[in-house]
């Protein structure tokens, strides 16, 4: 256990360290969420109500577009060969990597979501749903974009094959979580159904994904 | 550049004399863990990398205390069959095992092994000590103290710098210290001189021989000479079945 | 430099399979195609939708086949994933495009039906999403085929990514179903129309045949130029080797 804690500890820090981190998500995040009101236009109207639907992009941009180094950066100094070779199983790593990595990423971003939503105009109840939403679904974003890095591993330039690759599969993540979320304003009683879903699509993509990913990695390695 | 670097990792303690030498190597050799006793047996080993036969039907017998030297021209596989007896290559046919005294299955070769490849699986971000401590939990099992590993090979005094600042040398002793922090029995080492001055090579020859002499073994690729006493030449060539046999 | 086995010797005798199959298949094509076309050609107009009908002697095949190259590369993934059978992953690739294809033409074939019918080239209908998914999907999959230079490990990421797949597309198609049933009222125009007469069922069957031959002789085309591209760049890299 103390191995995948260290493992935890080890991809925190380097998180934080390199590159800004998860403020770069946050940031990232941030302008998307800028940028749409210059394209839909300043109405507050129509703004609070694709609201949800807004942070959801923004949220699955911001995730998708970090992953594509997850797996890359540790082929590329030669600790993807130690990590296997050690001994744990492959699957557990990824897990223990894609929890860290949702913490140093994902978590920021729902986090921030109930201030960005403040410039969308959103009424109470939809900021909350929405965080609730973002929370339950943003690790299923993250185990599933894991797929994908560990698919483009052994490419330099994998960066922009990641989303090509994973977004088909993040579909019934955004169509639930963004249900979900919007379901609180017009009727409270149909958030239940989706946000069930939602969980059990990322519960599913939890086990899909360090089973896939572990598989793609060890074809990766040679 | 490089004097400043020399001035600042040189421990007052070693003036570079030669019996100080010596001695900072003797105290290097008793950071190297106990090892149990394990038996590597490789038969008939076929490797193919990207679709073209590498290793045709290679033999090895690895005992406790016993060294192999590979030696061979670029591209004829030592690498390959480094990295297919740590299991990063599937073989296509043949057979990789481990027989230990301790409590792991038969035929698991990996976690018995060290594995220091051409990379050195080092993150610049991180500093020194905790590379080293990273390798230490998460491979776990008894092994020397970070502090003592590194002192080992000469890094302690660096052991706050970002791994980052060290210099290709370093780096690669900082590299051969993960050897020293988890015990495990057989050593799998490519190029293991690589980057290294002569006095690090010394040190690493050093550190090789306490391994034997606690019972554990090594292979060791290389294409220069290392000076290893007991160590067992295996010329890899086109012939490659018949020339690891005679070796053997 | 020896020549690895499973790269050369089973695909030689596949090889030999493929020459002597595919003027049959090819040909067993041509004849159905030109038979069903005739059977179409003779078959009544909807008394609702006109001439516009035919369209569908070429859009339900095509859907049909684009859903059926996708299941043989599912097969195909686990046989090269679990098996390791070298001919797997060649069935896989050599499928892709032409599971592109089919869905590509389905798509188009329904724009074009759809545009007289519903008075719009594109409904966010359920059905024709997760086609269009389907679409990109095979795209992501030919993109991770020529992004990967060694074929051995192109190999086994496709075969991960179309099983992972092969999972996820059930889900995708509920999700979508499930959203568009949210989004859009029961009443908005759907594919099934009236049940579908004899008098075009024949000619649907005998096209879809004619289809399914079709596709068939395709794979084993590319199969063949697949197997033959893997031997010119065997070939380079021994060149590549003897020359050091």
């Amino acid at each position: 256990m103390s191995a995948f804690a260290a493992l935890f500890r080890r991809e925190l820090r380097l998180a934080v360290r390199v590159g800004g981190g998860a403020m770069m998500g946050v940031l990232f995040f941030l302008i998307v969420v800028t940028v749409m009101p210059f394209a839909i236009g300043p109405d507050l109207n129509l703004l609070s109500r694709i609201g949800p639907a807004v942070l959801w992009i923004g949220a699955l941009l911001a995730t998708l577009l970090g992953l594509d180094r997850l797996y890359e950066a540790d082929r590329e100094d030669g600790a993807l060969d130690l990590v296997v070779g050690a001994g744990h199983p492959l699957e557990m790593v990824v897990i223990v990597k894609c929890l860290a990595h949702w913490t140093a990423t994902g978590l920021p971003l729902v986090v921030a979501a109930p201030f960005f939503a403040l410039f969308l105009a959103m009424p109470p109840e939809a900021i909350l749903s929405t965080s609730a939403t973002l929370l339950v679904g943003t690790p299923a974003l993250t185990f599933l974009g894991s797929i994908g890095a560990g698919l483009t591993v052994s490419l330099r330039r994998g960066g922009l094959l990641v989303p090509i690759l994973i977004l088909p599969f993040a579909i019934p993540v955004l169509i639930f979580g963004v249900s979900a979320s919007t379901a609180v304003v017009f009727d409270p009683a149909g958030f239940r159904a989706p946000f069930l879903l939602l969980a059990a699509v990322s519960l599913l993509a939890a086990v899909v994904g360090p089973v896939a990913t572990a598989a793609s990695l060890r074809g990766g390695l040679d | 550049m490089t004097k400043v670097f020399k001035a600042f990792s040189r421990r007052p303690d070693t003036g570079g004399a030669m019996t100080d030498h010596d001695d900072s190597n003797r105290r290097a050799g008793e950071a190297v863990p106990p090892v149990p006793p394990a038996r590597l047996e490789v038969r008939g080993l076929v490797v193919d990398r990207g679709g073209r036969r590498v290793l045709e039907g290679l033999d090895l017998d690895l005992g406790p205390g016993e060294a192999i030297l590979l030696t061979g021209p670029n591209g004829i596989g030592k690498s390959t069959l480094i990295r297919a007896l740590f299991g990063l290559l599937r073989p296509e046919r043949g057979e990789i095992r481990v027989d230990t005294s301790g409590d792991r299955e038969p035929g698991e070769v990996a976690p018995s092994c060290h594995y220091l490849g051409h990379r050195d699986a080092l993150k610049t971000a991180l500093t020194v000590s905790e590379n080293l401590a990273f390798w230490k939990s998460f491979l776990g099992g008894p092994g020397a103290e970070v502090d003592a590993a590194l002192d080992a090979v000469d890094l302690l005094d660096l052991s706050d710098l970002p791994a980052a600042y060290l210099s290709a040398g370093q780096r690669r002793r900082l590299a051969i210290a993960r050897l020293l922090v988890a015990a495990r029995p057989i050593w799998l080492l490519d190029e293991p001189t690589a980057a290294l001055d002569a006095a690090s090579e010394e040190r690493l020859v050093g550190l090789m021989g306490a391994h034997l002499a606690g019972g554990g073994s090594l292979i060791a690729a290389t294409h220069l000479a290392i000076d290893l006493p007991g160590a067992r030449p295996v010329r890899l060539s086109t012939d490659r079945a018949s020339a690891a046999e005679a070796a053997t | 430099m020896a020549l690895s086995f499973t790269e050369l010797a089973n695909p030689t005798r596949f090889l030999a399979l493929v020459s002597a199959v595919l003027p049959w298949t090819a040909g067993a094509a041509v004849l159905v195609l030109a038979w069903g076309l005739w059977l179409v050609s003779g078959s009544p107009e909807d008394y609702q939708q006109g001439a516009t009908v035919y369209i569908m002697y070429i859009h339900v095949p095509s859907a049909w086949l684009s859903m059926f190259t996708y299941a043989m590369m599912a097969v195909s993934a686990l046989g090269s994933l679990v098996w390791r059978h070298p001919l797997a992953d060649v069935a896989a690739k050599a499928a892709a495009p032409i599971g592109a294809a089919f869905t590509f033409l389905a798509l188009v074939t329904g724009s074009l039906w759809g545009r007289p019918m519903w008075g719009t080239w594109w409904v966010w209908d359920a059905r024709l999403t997760s086609v269009l998914i389907l679409f990109i999907m095979y795209l992501g999959l030919i993109a991770l085929w020529r992004t990967i230079e060694d074929p051995t490990r192109a190999a086994r990421a496709a075969a991960v990514l179309i099983l992972v797949g092969t999972v996820n597309l059930p889900i995708i198609k509920f999700s979508v179903d499930w959203w568009n049933t949210l989004h859009q009222p029961a009443s908005v125009f759907r594919m099934d129309g009236p049940t579908i007469d004899g008098s075009m069922l024949t000619p649907l069957l005998v096209m879809a045949v004619g289809f399914t031959l079709a596709m068939l002789s395709l794979h084993l085309a590319a199969m063949r130029n697949e197997i033959l591209r893997r031997r010119v760049r065997t070939l380079g890299l021994l060149a590549a080797g003897g020359a050091r």
